[in-house]
């Protein structure tokens, strides 16, 4: 299971932000004015588990025209999950739902999953110590309800669903974006399974570049690049040991 | 438009940029790390015991056994702050055994805790069997042990830092491995040029020489591979430490090698060997936080 983000339809509501803060008790963060057009909150963290992002920009054609792009960003939910795969303590698991989750009572807020996210999602808690990112709503799902960001959302730009489900809606919706004026650099973000973190449990449609959003271009986890780097640092290792040994025997 | 505040109004700018923007308002994509203080520092204590315990075995083996027991114990006191430093970092300090809870080989930090563990237990169990007055056959198994794990510890935490979203750690993740060897070893070397035993010390100086020469070369060569990627070492907090990282470097090996001579000289470039370690963790960690606080390295790196 998992999320179709369509920010063609994004109004910048933010009842999807509002409804994660009340549903899963996020603590609040300080009101400011970042005077980055409408959104305050920035980016995804500890504290925010949605976002909504605002661009605004004149297109390069026509002079007349602002775009004023919204899109709400989540947690990817990545099927090759970097924050996963590096947690030392097995605190990140895979829930039955195929959605990766932080287990509150293991983690011991060491941090490595902060750094090692594509998307600089997960967060460790400034007064907790504790590293926190979206749930997809686990307690929600697993008693049949959808999760309180989709359910809040009032223009079904955030539609929960089986992903096999949402691929096929997000291709045919792409299509009809496509065609239409101010569409045709429209894509899907995280729809491929072939991408570097093998799909998102959490794609977009962008109706501009996935970097215009904060988003990373082509965000990649491969576990055979720890193998590599393994290899790197056994050879690195030998080459210690020789060094030791050549100014060991020099002696004699 | 009226001047406000004595100030003139820039003349038909667009109220929102024409060009396609780069980033979400210049705002990081990747996040820099959490960590405090002591993990950079723990690269270096960590790194240089690991070195140490190396050293401390083949010193055993070529028959150096006063440099060997004095190597071992120097690693002893780094496996000691080691983990204190590490738990001290953590969120939840409390909950340190966590780390034990599982093995994870896809987690560099899961397997170097591990590391860690067993290279702490072996070079206590040396020491105990040491103090114990039991064979030198049992001390030497004991120190074995961790002389296989110390250059393991010496570097893994350049696979640590490889693994992650950091583009300036991912970038140079092959090459970092053979920095920090290098290092470890050039910092085990400058350990035994300050406080080791005088019939070790034309090995302690070669030590450092050699791990400087290492250090250096994989250095450069990352630098080289990363490209513009390695503006972070050139400039900022992160530029300023590698700088002064390489000139310590550098003026460790030649004191230790005017310290044929004079003793004084031998040990203050240990002591500089050991300070240019620790300051090379402080450029990697800084230059890190460069490289995430700016968007445009992690764009430029995934090619867009």
């Amino acid at each position: 299971m998992g999320f179709f983000t369509d920010s063609s339809v994004c109004i910048g509501c933010k009842a999807c932000e509002v409804a994660c803060k009340e549903w899963n008790g996020v603590p609040d963060s300080k009101p400011a004015w970042s005077g980055n057009s409408y959104d305050n909150t920035l980016r995804l963290g500890a504290n925010s588990w949605r976002h909504v992002a605002f661009v605004e920009r004149v297109r390069q054609d026509d002079a007349a025209g602002v775009r004023w792009l919204m899109s709400s960003d989540v947690c990817k939910h990545c099927t090759r999950a970097a924050c996963l795969e590096v947690c030392p303590t097995g605190a990140i698991f895979r829930s039955e739902f195929g959605t990766v989750v932080v287990q509150d009572d293991v983690c011991n807020g060491c941090g490595y999953c902060v750094v090692a996210c594509p998307f600089g999602v997960i967060e460790r808690r400034e007064d907790d110590g504790r590293a926190f990112k979206c749930t997809l709503c686990y307690d929600r799902l697993k008693i049949g309800e959808q999760p309180a960001c989709a359910k809040a959302c009032p223009t079904a730009s955030i539609q929960f669903g089986p992903l096999a489900e949402l691929r096929e809606t997000a291709h045919a919706r792409l299509e009809q974006v496509r065609a239409q004026p101010g569409g045709e650099e429209a894509g899907l973000y995280g729809v491929d399974e072939s991408d570097g973190v093998g799909g998102f449990g959490a794609f977009f449609l962008l109706l501009d570049r996935p970097e215009v959003y904060g988003l990373p271009p082509r965000p990649e986890y491969r576990r055979r690049d720890v193998v590599t780097m393994w290899g790197a640092a056994s050879v690195a290792a030998w080459l210690l040991v020789g060094g030791l040994a050549g100014a060991i025997r020099w002696r004699r | 438009m009226a001047a406000v505040g004595g100030r003139e109004e820039p003349a038909e700018r667009p109220l929102v940029p024409r060009e396609r923007p780069r980033s979400y308002y210049g705002l990081p994509i990747v996040r820099r790390p959490a960590w405090t203080w002591e993990v950079p520092l723990y690269f270096f204590t960590g790194g240089t015991a690991g070195a140490l315990a190396a050293a401390s075995i083949l010193a055993r083996w070529s028959g150096q056994h006063r440099m060997g027991r004095t190597a071992r114990r120097m690693a002893l006191a780094g496996a000691l702050v080691s983990p204190a430093l590490l738990i001290s970092d953590l969120g939840r300090p409390a909950r340190f055994l966590n780390m034990l809870r599982v093995v994870r080989p896809t987690s560099p930090m899961s397997l170097g805790s591990w590391t860690l563990a067993g290279f702490g237990s072996a070079l206590g169990m040396a020491e105990a069997a040491d103090l114990a007055g039991l064979p030198v056959a049992v001390i030497g198994t004991m120190e074995g042990a961790a002389g296989i794990l110390g250059p393991i510890l010496a570097n893994y935490t350049a696979v640590l830092l490889g693994d992650t979203a950091n583009p300036i750690w991912r970038g140079g993740r092959h090459l970092l491995p053979f920095v920090f060897s290098g290092s470890s070893l050039a910092a085990a070397g400058g350990a035994l040029c300050l406080a080791g035993p005088e019939e070790g010390r034309p090995v302690s100086r070669r030590m450092v020489v050699v791990g400087t020469a290492l250090e250096q070369a994989a250095f450069l060569a990352m630098e080289s591979q990363l490209g513009p990627l390695a503006e972070p070492y050139r400039s900022g907090r992160g530029g300023s430490l590698a700088r002064a990282h390489r000139l310590a470097s550098w003026t460790s090996a030649v004191l230790v090698l005017a310290g044929r001579r004079s003793p004084f000289l031998l040990r203050l470039g240990g002591a500089i060997s050991l300070g240019s370690s620790a300051l090379l963790r402080q450029a990697v960690y800084r230059a890190g936080f460069q490289a995430a606080d700016d968007p445009s390295y992690l764009v430029e790196s995934q090619g867009s």
